[in-house]
């Protein structure tokens, strides 16, 4: 899959997009969150306050129930300031 | 089942800077007889923090800022008898006084005109993936989302 991060996110994680091996026990953003706080401090550090994290699935805005695959595009950004 | 609309769309994101006259002369294509626009300028100003800005540099999310900009243009287009519609978003480096959003609406009478402008640019201002951080000389800084943004768009939720 590829994930992508933007603003304040993408500089905490460090890269503003990655492919990624969906591991098969992950299944929703949540255990994607889950499991990529359990590889480093870059991506704890940028879901630490996961009210503050707004989710889209293929472009779309989504909640962190929903269920992902290997071959979606997902994204992390903070709410939006744009106008 | 949501009304279909024959609207004209037309929505750009660019570093360029726009042209109000030209964007209305298109507007006026099909013989509207009314046009409203919304032009956003960049404060030299943060009136909250009673901080100076330097510039203002903004981000998106190629792709679905033109899917979500052209989902609530539409939704304006099923909700008001709208001839002709554009939104222009600038991203990249701006600095203050300079034009940053251009919302255009054209349609037989005015009402439908000031509400379609109203209402895309209050859920442009919610649901279009961009982020702006201001650098006011000394440190850059993201700008923290309006909740008032969210208020805004209440009126308009039936």
């Amino acid at each position: 899959m590829i994930i992508k991060y933007f603003s304040w996110i993408r500089e905490h994680v460090g890269k503003s997009e990655e492919n990624f091996d969906l591991p098969s026990n992950v299944t929703t953003i949540n255990e994607l969150i889950d499991h990529l706080n359990s590889l480093n401090n870059q991506y704890k550090h940028a879901f630490a306050k996961r009210d503050l994290i707004k989710i889209a699935v293929n472009k779309n805005y989504s909640p962190f129930e929903t269920k992902i695959n290997n071959n979606d595009e997902v994204a992390f950004f903070p709410p939006v300031t744009g106008g | 089942m949501k009304k279909k609309h024959t609207a004209i769309i037309d929505v750009r994101i660019q570093s360029d800077d726009f042209d109000v006259t030209k964007e209305n002369k298109k507007l006026q294509n099909d013989e509207p007889g009314a046009i409203v626009n919304f032009v956003g300028i960049v404060r030299g100003f943060d009136e909250k923090k009673n901080e100076s800005i330097k510039s203002l540099t903004l981000e998106h999310y190629p792709g679905m800022t033109e899917l979500e900009i052209e989902n609530i243009v539409n939704e304006s287009c099923e909700r008001w008898s709208i001839s002709a519609v554009t939104v222009i978003h600038r991203i990249g480096k701006l600095l203050p006084s300079n034009q940053i959003v251009f919302v255009g609406v054209a349609s037989k009478h005015r009402q439908d005109s000031f509400d379609a402008c109203n209402f895309v640019m209050d859920w442009l201002k919610t649901q279009a993936p961009f982020w702006k951080i201001e650098d006011d000389g000394n440190k850059k800084k993201w700008v923290e989302f309006n909740s008032l943004d969210n208020d805004a768009v209440k009126k308009w939720k039936v």
